[in-house]
């Protein structure tokens, strides 16, 4: 594919549809590729012979999508999920770049192991692996981990996913401190009083099963909690996988008025409801747990409206052994990163008609790559040649056991879904291909 | 009868149609009478093994399951959480196997987690008897307070059930709402709003948090132990408070009408829930829920058992 020895390798993909949201683009036409960075068409005018030709008619072009939320496993539970292994994953989702969080062992929290991930992403990882360090010591929400230290690292947010900072104080001293150096707080909102030992969204399903209840309030607690310190602080908070229809509600009023508040979604909240736990499927559980229609309802207005504005995965492995367990003990989580973007397609563009593909592609380029501050989401020249190539028509069923991911946790299987991927490309490489 | 029984397990009340429900009370009625003889045993589970494993703790519950073995002339061992090797760190799975590969028949469980004996069912050829799943279902105790209700009271249609207590945290609770309505019995839940949550409503049941409302046209009040070893949180202010608004004081009871019955799951809390002289009156129908217990839980073996040949 590669052609190692001439001065300048090239690539054109031709008559494409290039919808590059970060340029206001939106046209049909060839995109040029000069050693690995979008390029003008007058860079290869005078070189006929060693280019590449890719042919996507009837395709997106696509800057390369982010995923600002993985769990990508190492180190520490290497047999759910490598980097290497969540980076395939990634790049057959569609996926270039994707932030892992830092709920490994040992905990991203230190400048070694942020180190460590970044030399196994370089080592082994097809797709650009950002890191994400912790806000706490070893996610415990006691003291503030070394934040700076961990930023020179190359940490490009920071957050204790999985965990929250129940402590307002401290979380809100963590605001601070991440204003100073320069990178948002990304926090995953659950107050441990109020869901207790929650499993399952609080409600009709919880009432019938007789599983503890997450009640929507213990998202919107800590919502409304980073709402306040974001306006105290005057720095960004952006609130992980909302769930819950209040959740929206706040974050609206909140950014009405210009607070540096946002929120993300994950698949599985728009896709199904707690219904689906009425088998004691421990594929459907996740935290936050799947809640009712109407939250569906709401984070869809939401998605539409602007007021939620990046999509992301909360690719979560687990082993098999791990989730085939008695619904209680099994662990919180499900894979996305190889169903995301057929499910959000699917879903937000064709049946609920909620957003047009250059927003649902907007949401996963230019807005996590500013709130992020990231160098990548976009075709402009000069850019790393970072492009996913879609086809948002095509339909095609989902097949776990197929999964380039090391687990298969998802109650996804065997849905038949509208849009995917055709093919993935970093740095001018192709990484993966339909 | 022309009801047949299609299932291996017995897993829940909520899945269970009317007439299932009739096929496993009148088969306890044929069952109850056994009990009566002086040869108490019959050959109907001979050569058939049945492990009572019990993850949680339980006395009235196991004993009533093993006796109903022993008389169906089933084999039987116990198996509890502290001597199985879940202690050991194996998995619920992994052990349900291995009983599995001994070729167990009928797997009767009482675990903590809701959702427990519907994980093994899908994954055995064995018989799976729920005894018991934390705050979900709790079958054959909805089946032997339905029995005993029919039996004093020759029907359940049209009578109204007071079920009284913790209901949050109540598989028994559950059961029963499942068994009673589908019965045509109109059922009230009384207690602490932190306990009966709104969300019971969508199961066809009255709330009420006015228990002197309620008793004097209830026909059966059931009487629900308050739960500490469930509860994590602080769902009221204490027994004195919990005794002053819902407890079934000898005061209270004489709003009952006088042919109410007075029913308890056990174990009883004496002086909480309900006066201790009161559990022993003649109103009180303990003790011969114990009895039909043994009754449906034959029947009910006797019917999976039959399935999982």
């Amino acid at each position: 594919m590669r052609y190692p020895n001439y001065a300048m390798s090239a690539i054109v993909i031709h008559n494409g549809r290039i919808i590059d949201p970060a340029n206001g683009r939106d046209e049909i036409g060839d995109l040029v590729i000069v050693d690995g960075k979008i390029a003008d068409q007058s860079a290869i005018r005078n070189q006929k012979s060693a280019i590449e030709e890719i042919d996507a008619t009837e395709l997106i072009v696509a800057p390369g999508l982010i995923d600002m939320h993985v769990h990508l496993r190492e180190p520490g539970f290497g047999h759910k999920e490598t980097i290497a292994s969540g980076a395939r994953a990634a790049a057959t989702g569609g996926f270039t770049t994707v932030v892992c969080m830092p709920n490994t062992l040992p905990v991203a929290d230190n400048p070694s192991t942020i180190t460590w991930i970044k030399d196994r992403a370089r080592d082994s990882a097809r797709v650009n692996v950002l890191p994400a360090g912790a806000i706490s010591k070893n996610l415990e929400g006691l003291e503030l981990a070394p934040i700076a230290s961990i930023v020179q690292s190359g940490v490009i947010a920071i957050t204790d996913d999985g965990k929250c900072v129940q402590n307002h104080e401290l979380m809100r001293r963590a605001v601070e401190y991440a204003r100073m150096v320069g990178v948002p707080v990304l926090d995953h909102c659950q107050d441990y009083n109020l869901v207790g030992h929650g499993v399952v969204n609080e409600g009709e399903w919880s009432t019938l099963l007789g599983l503890s209840g997450w009640p929507a309030a213990g998202e919107e607690a800590m919502v409304m909690r980073n709402i306040l310190l974001a306006e105290l602080c005057d720095h960004h908070i952006h609130c992980q996988h909302i769930s819950a229809a209040g959740s929206i509600r706040l974050i609206r009023e909140a950014r009405g008025r210009g607070v540096k508040i946002s929120g993300e979604v994950c698949p599985h909240h728009v896709a199904l409801t707690d219904a689906a736990i009425q088998n004691f499927d421990t594929n459907c559980k996740m935290n936050p747990p799947l809640r009712t229609q109407r939250d569906i309802d709401a984070i869809i207005e939401g998605i539409a409206d602007g007021t939620l504005t990046i999509l992301c995965s909360d690719h979560a492995p687990h082993a098999a052994f791990e989730k085939e367990v008695e619904f209680d003990q099994a662990p919180f989580g499900i894979v996305g990163l190889e169903t995301e973007l057929g499910l959000f397609i699917d879903i937000l563009v064709h049946k609920r008609k909620a957003i047009s593909i250059n927003r649902l592609i907007e949401m996963f380029t230019l807005e996590p790559a500013r709130l992020l501050k990231i160098e990548v989401g976009t075709l402009s020249i000069g850019a790393n040649a970072d492009i996913t190539l879609i086809d948002p028509d095509l339909e095609w069923t989902v097949d776990a056991s197929s999964f380039e991911s090391l687990s298969r946790n998802t109650p996804f299987g065997g849905w038949k879904l509208k849009g995917r991927a055709a093919r993935t490309i970093v740095g001018g490489e192709t990484v993966w291909q339909l | 009868m022309t009801t047949r029984w299609n299932r291996k397990d017995l897993l829940g009340l909520r899945e269970l149609s009317v007439d299932e429900i009739n096929l496993v009370l009148d088969t306890a009625d044929a069952f109850k009478q056994v009990g009566t003889r002086e040869i108490k045993k019959v050959p109907a589970l001979r050569g058939k093994t049945l492990v009572n494993f019990f993850v949680e703790p339980s006395t009235r519950t196991r004993t009533s399951f093993e006796l109903a073995a022993f008389r169906l002339s089933a084999d039987v061992i116990n198996i509890s959480a502290a001597t199985s090797s879940l202690s050991k760190g194996e998995t619920l799975k992994d052990t349900a196997k291995i009983l599995e590969a001994n070729h167990v028949d009928i797997i009767v469980l009482r675990h903590n987690s809701a959702g427990a004996p519907q994980f093994l069912a899908e994954r055995l050829r064995s018989s799976v008897i729920n005894a018991g799943d934390g705050a979900h279902e709790h079958p054959t105790q909805g089946l032997l307070d339905t029995y005993t209700i029919r039996e004093k009271k020759k029907r359940i249609e049209g009578l109204h059930v007071a079920i009284i207590g913790d209901i949050l945290f109540s598989r028994v609770a559950r059961s029963n709402i499942f068994a009673l309505t589908k019965l045509g019995a109109r059922v009230t839940l009384v207690g602490p709003s932190t306990l009966v949550p709104r969300d019971f409503e969508k199961l066809g049941v009255t709330i009420s948090y006015d228990i002197d409302k309620v008793l004097p046209t209830a026909d059966v009040v059931n009487l629900l132990r308050i739960q500490h070893e469930r509860q994590r949180k602080e769902y009221f202010p204490g027994v004195g408070e919990y005794i002053r608004l819902f407890g079934l004081t000898k005061e209270r009871a004489k709003l009952l009408k006088p042919d109410c019955l007075i029913m308890h799951p056990g174990p009883i809390n004496r002086g909480v829930e309900i006066d201790s002289e009161l559990a022993d009156g003649n109103q009180s129908v303990i003790l011969d829920q114990v009895t039909n217990g043994l009754a449906v839980r034959m029947a009910v073996l006797y019917l999976c058992g039959g399935i999982a040949a």
